[in-house]
């Protein structure tokens, strides 16, 4: 069990297992995003108060959960390394900040879109949305800290502990912000509209995050061996690539 | 001389010593909290009902901004000097000696906002029955914003980067208390009970006394590296 | 049937402009991460090569 441990904890053991495994993880993300796609376009019936309008539902969610997964994927990687002072798993933490960073965008982006037709203003201040700018700013607040660092050690360190304090609190924040939505009485009800979801609708779903996942793995993959190549430079290993 | 917690009381007079030398700067926080306060009549309207609204909020907010203002300073003149380095190599535990500090800068930052707090609620407009609550709130929220700034500032210290960074850490991450210590306000002003926020504000103050000390001690040695 | 389709029952730009943007991102994400790669990758060789040399 140790042993599959310190295989994973090595780059090059990782550099050589990931290479092999991105086109497959890639392939399967754009079958499952195409598939679900036309499910999500064509075959699922319109939905009875939002029309056409409520299909941005295919895109926006599974942007949000993967934007929530990435932070928390981030913040257990850069733990794992201060914890056992795993290099690699360093190296995923930064990898991943970008692309949550982006799932991040999308969802308030298409959340925003999503909102114009249903409330008539391009922001509300809906806890999902809501939580999600917190959570943008937390991806870029992490970025940023990395980023004034010249040594990558301490980049990791300091960038680590501020994911591990920022993923304790974001269940709280969560909490809050549902709470604090929750209070306002006003004549409109200010909350993403969503349909009640069954079968039909509910497939392309699921098969969206399926791909969404799969796109994350790919990508995630793809930008730890650019990690791995940065940070293992001078390594002997690398020069026999 | 030495325990667990030996040390705490040497850095927090240190500390509260270094502070006073300086009334100036201890003010800075003080009227920050008054400045922003008066700014939003200034920039919304004199109706009271308008200000009473917004009372709640605009005071957190200038409570949460002017703990932000102070924490630059937390450790950028000991790092500069190199008595943080000695707090480090002093043989004691780091996290009971940050959590001195950081108590030492609360008592001079964010002590005197609740103080100070139900003047500038009656500015606004807030009836008195919410001040108590009012002042629970910040008593309660201020010294979980100094402990997160804390980190925040250990963080940043080393660094060239200024407190555009550092407000960027923290602000999210103080949203909770932002939001439980205004809103338990306005269900003061309503008649509710406020209840409710008050105890999460205190449970969260008790997670951040918990784990913060360790983060900030931990983000101390990284700058010193 | 294809102009219902396109139409989505009135809100196409949204719906167009969401699942557009979507794709974009994706393309923009992999693209990069892949360019990026690559410079190092091509980086390293280099090194290699220069290090066979001496």
């Amino acid at each position: 069990m140790w042993k599959l441990f310190h295989q994973f904890g090595s780059p090059p053991h990782f550099y050589r297992l990931a290479g092999h495994l991105i086109p497959w993880f890639g392939g399967a993300a754009l079958v499952l995003i195409l598939i679900a796609t036309y499910g999500g376009l064509v075959l699922a019936p319109a939905d009875y108060q939002q029309g056409d309008g409520f299909r941005i539902i295919y895109v926006h969610v599974p942007s949000a959960s993967m934007s929530l997964f990435a932070y928390t994927l981030m913040a257990v990687a850069a733990g794992t390394g201060l914890i056992w002072r795993i290099k690699l798993a360093h190296a995923v933490a930064a990898a991943v900040a970008p692309i949550g960073a982006s799932f991040t965008f999308l969802a308030l982006a298409t959340g925003s879109i999503w909102g114009k037709p249903m409330w008539g203003t391009w922001w509300a201040w809906d806890a999902r949305l809501t939580s999600e700018l917190i959570l943008l700013f937390l991806f870029l607040g992490y970025m940023s800290l990395r980023a004034a660092y010249d040594d990558t050690g301490k980049a990791d360190r300091a960038s680590g502990l501020l994911a591990v304090v920022g993923v304790v609190n974001v269940p709280i924040i969560h909490y809050s912000v549902v709470w604090w939505n929750s209070l306002h009485q006003g004549a409109t009800i200010v909350k993403l509209g969503k349909p009640a979801i069954t079968g039909d609708m509910l497939w392309p779903l699921l098969m969206m995050l399926a791909g969404f996942g799969c796109y994350f793995a790919t990508v995630l993959m793809i930008r730890t061996r650019s990690q791995v190549l940065q940070r293992e430079r001078n390594s002997r290993w690398l020069l026999d690539l | 001389m030495s325990g667990p917690l030996s040390g705490f009381g040497v850095v927090l007079a240190r500390d509260l010593r270094l502070a006073f030398r300086r009334p100036g700067e201890m003010a800075n926080p003080l009227l920050f909290f008054i400045l922003i306060t008066a700014i939003f009549p200034l920039g919304l309207s004199p109706e009271p009902e308008l200000l009473r609204t917004v009372a709640p909020g605009v005071l957190w907010g200038a409570a949460l901004l002017s703990s932000l203002l102070a924490l630059d300073l937390l450790f950028r003149s000991d790092y500069g000097d190199g008595s943080l380095e000695q707090l480090v190599l002093s043989g004691h535990s780091l996290p009971v000696l940050v959590l001195a500090k950081t108590l030492a800068h609360w008592m001079v930052s964010g002590l005197p906002l609740v103080l100070v707090a139900p003047l500038l609620a009656s500015a606004l407009y807030l009836p008195p029955e919410a001040w108590g609550t009012l002042m629970l709130g910040l008593l309660l929220g201020t010294p979980t914003l100094s402990l997160l700034g804390a980190m925040g500032a250990a963080l940043t210290t080393g660094l060239g980067t200024g407190s555009a960074l550092l407000s960027l850490l923290v602000l999210p991450l103080a949203t909770p208390i932002l939001i439980f210590g205004a809103r338990g306000v306005d269900l003061a002003v309503q008649g509710m009970d406020p209840v409710g926020p008050l105890y999460l504000l205190a449970a969260i103050l008790f997670l951040a006394l918990s784990l913060l000390p360790l983060a900030i001690a931990a983000a101390v040695r990284i700058s010193l590296d | 049937m294809l102009s219902d389709f396109i139409h989505m029952g009135g809100y196409a730009g949204y719906v167009w402009s969401s699942f557009g943007l979507t794709a974009a991102v994706l393309w923009l994400n992999l693209a990069g991460a892949r360019r990026q790669f690559k410079q190092r990758l091509a980086f390293v060789r280099q090194r290699a090569a220069a290090e066979d040399q001496t």
